[in-house]
């Protein structure tokens, strides 16, 4: 086992060469993944070590190639398929939603959609409202889905191997600000399964629950804590579906506090879901109300200020813990 | 514009020689038992031992029955949630599939389906897709697996001429004739996108045209000629295999309403009339008689074969067991992983 440091777009890279060189029946289908690289870089090179044939280019039509990557996986292939971002996947949402999470149960059991789907997601780039939002809680929301928040490089080196050895559908959520950060990892990757989270950093005041692009902000907010004697666990959820109950719940009974970061949306939000459950399991646990971070309710505005505003950071991360704490704001 | 969307076909082409008088008698004694299976659907719909939506293919049995003789076991069929006939052209169980349609277990999708949503995967049969053009793309990766695995399979895709107006539809013509994949695009124009007239809903109402500017070859079968149509589709799913997709209009018509729920307020019963008058099961019936292969007798008989597979398909729906609630959040994902 040796250490190797890299980037979170060069473990993304990684992960694909690595699975493409194991199993002949992978191949990576989307909007300039091959000739340009990928609009983020991640299968640059991939084209010429693996021709035109494995990495597709496909034209501006993400119903189309996401469809075919269904239709691609139920006849015996293991497509990874990448979407720009989550704003356009909404173009194939009908493809994610109608045939690939409901061929299985609609068919008796008789289909399965091996299909893995990759794309980035998140703000913090002035990019507007067009290409910055969080959706990943809505695709959290459907039955037959299995949803990945790879929120540290060592995840997005290791999660794409399982999500391919499932034999359902599952997104991976890559959160666009996360690909330039840079990670001493483990050489070969570790084995991870996909269905747990990770305690990140152990506390006994209070839980942070977070995932994707908001773990490195809950993580700043816990070390700052640390300095004011706050001894906070943070809690990257990593599987958005489904969700870790005894992981969430374990924490809960250890802190009593709970503070929950999510970059979405708050009304109907993932974070809405998570509260909701620890209300329902965990209520005498708890020495006081839950309480979320989340985007403001807008779209997500381009100038840089207003962005800035309408997201999670730390310092409102650390303000929340410190009501919940009863210490005032 | 296009005569035969506003009329029934004028004339049926000349009996063509594409089989023995036996196989063409098995073409007849197929279109009669999609016919007899969905009358005794339609009984049952009234009966309540069916529900939901119930989509007749009667008038156009004549596309499925012909389209599927060219078919190997190895090739994949998709097809629309008024797809019967395709089910029972492809050698479904019919048992399996009228228990489909009562909810019960023993169903093709283990009565998670119901009428539109009709699987067997051992007959290559992936629906049974509800969402108007959503199983194009689908078709389109069915295609690519093929080229890539280089198994030879050709994806038989059957859609409505309402999912042209679909960007799927344009999506996916795009896409197969880039990667010349071997999808064959079965355009089943039966003039109405349920109640939309084709002309009220489409600027350019040749459809043909829609698949050439992609590259596509694209061919206009009578869809009411069940030898045409063998004939048209055997030699579109040819050049499928060979070289790449096409797009073959199979010109029918509806001869019931949409659905249950519908009271066709859209067209005039002298359209419905003229179309009857083209019925496919009368037509290929009439061209054996004149051709001496076929007699009362064994019409007849050929009536009674097709009433015991009826009935037997009942009686298998109704002894069909329902699956237990317990069992409600099976297969959401695979067995093994949950």
């Amino acid at each position: 086992m040796s250490r190797v440091t890299m980037t979170y777009r060069e473990a993304c890279r990684q992960a694909i060469r690595e699975a493409m060189l194991r199993d002949e029946r992978v191949f990576l289908m989307g909007e300039d993944v091959g000739a340009y690289g990928g609009c983020f870089a991640v299968s640059k090179g991939l084209l010429d070590e693996f021709g035109p044939s494995r990495i597709r280019d496909t034209p501006l039509s993400e119903s189309g190639f996401v469809g075919a990557g269904i239709g691609a996986a139920i006849e015996g292939m293991r497509p990874i398929v990448e979407i720009m971002t989550v704003n356009f996947s909404l173009l194939a949402l009908d493809q994610i939603m109608n045939n690939a999470a409901t061929l299985r149960h609609m068919s008796g059991g008789q289909l399965g959609v091996p299909l893995v789907i990759r794309m980035a997601t998140g703000a913090g780039r002035q990019l507007a409202a067009q290409h910055s939002h969080s959706l990943e809680g809505w695709y959290a929301h459907i039955p037959g889905l299995t949803v990945l928040a790879p929120g540290v490089v060592e995840d997005a080196r290791a999660m794409l191997w399982p999500a391919l050895q499932d034999p359902d559908p599952v997104l991976i959520f890559e959160n666009a600000a996360l690909y330039n950060s840079e990670a001493e990892i483990d050489d070969p990757p570790p084995v991870v399964d996909i269905r747990s989270a990770a305690v990140r950093r152990h506390g006994s005041d209070v839980t942070l629950i977070t995932y994707g692009g908001s773990l490195h902000k809950t993580i700043a907010a816990a070390e700052q804590l640390a300095s004011e004697d706050i001894d906070a666990e943070v809690v990257d959820l990593r599987v958005l579906r489904p969700l870790d109950d005894a992981t969430i719940m374990a924490s809960v009974a250890n802190t009593h506090r709970v503070v929950v970061v999510d970059e979405g949306w708050r009304t109907g939000s993932l974070a809405a879901e998570i509260t909701t459950r620890i209300v329902e399991q965990a209520f005498w646990d708890l020495d006081g109300p839950v309480a979320r971070v989340c985007s403001a309710e807008v779209p997500i505005p381009y100038a840089k200020h207003l962005e800035d505003a309408a997201l999670p950071d730390v310092d409102k991360i650390v303000h929340a813990v410190r009501r919940t704490l009863g210490e005032g704001a | 514009m296009n005569e035969a969307i506003k009329h029934p076909p004028r004339t049926h082409s000349e009996p063509l020689t594409v089989g023995t008088a036996e196989h063409r008698r098995a073409l007849l004694q197929q279109m009669m038992l999609v016919r007899r299976f969905e009358e005794r659907c339609v009984e049952l719909y009234q009966a309540a031992k069916i529900r939901g939506f119930l989509h007749l293919y009667i008038g156009e049995e004549a596309v499925a029955v012909g389209a599927m003789q060219s078919l190997e076991p190895r090739d994949v069929v998709l097809a629309t949630y008024r797809e019967h006939g395709h089910a029972l052209a492809r050698g479904v169980d019919p048992g399996a599939v009228m228990a489909e349609m009562f909810g019960k277990v023993n169903g093709c999708s283990r009565g998670r389906g119901g009428s539109m949503h009709l699987f067997d995967v051992s007959h290559g049969l992936l629906g049974g897709n509800a969402i108007v053009a959503g199983h194009l793309p689908m078709a389109v990766g069915v295609g690519l697996a093929s080229r890539m695995q280089r198994t030879g399979s050709v994806a038989a895709c059957f859609f409505g001429e309402g999912a042209v107006a679909e960007g799927e539809f344009h999506e996916s013509m795009n896409l197969a004739s880039l990667w010349k994949l071997p999808v064959v695009f079965l355009c089943e124009n039966n003039s109405y996108a349920m109640g939309t007239a084709v002309e009220r809903s489409e600027a350019q109402t040749d459809l043909s045209l829609k698949a050439s500017t992609y590259g596509v070859p694209a061919y206009r079968i009578d869809g009411m000629d069940v030898e045409a149509v063998e004939q048209g589709v055997r030699g579109a799913v040819a050049i499928a295999r060979e070289s790449g997709p096409v797009f073959v209009e199979l010109m029918t018509y509806r001869f019931r309403a949409h659905s249950m729920y519908d009271p066709e307020l859209y067209r005039d019963k002298q359209e419905v009339a003229a179309w009857r008058e083209h019925d496919p099961i009368t037509l290929l019936a009439d061209r054996l008689r004149a051709a001496g292969d076929l007699d009362d007798d064994a019409l007849a008989q050929m009536e009674l074969a097709v009433t015991e597979t009826v009935d037997a398909a009942v009686a298998m729906a109704e002894t069909g067991e329902l699956e237990p609630v317990d069992d409600l959040t099976r297969f959401v994902h695979a067995e093994a992983t949950r």
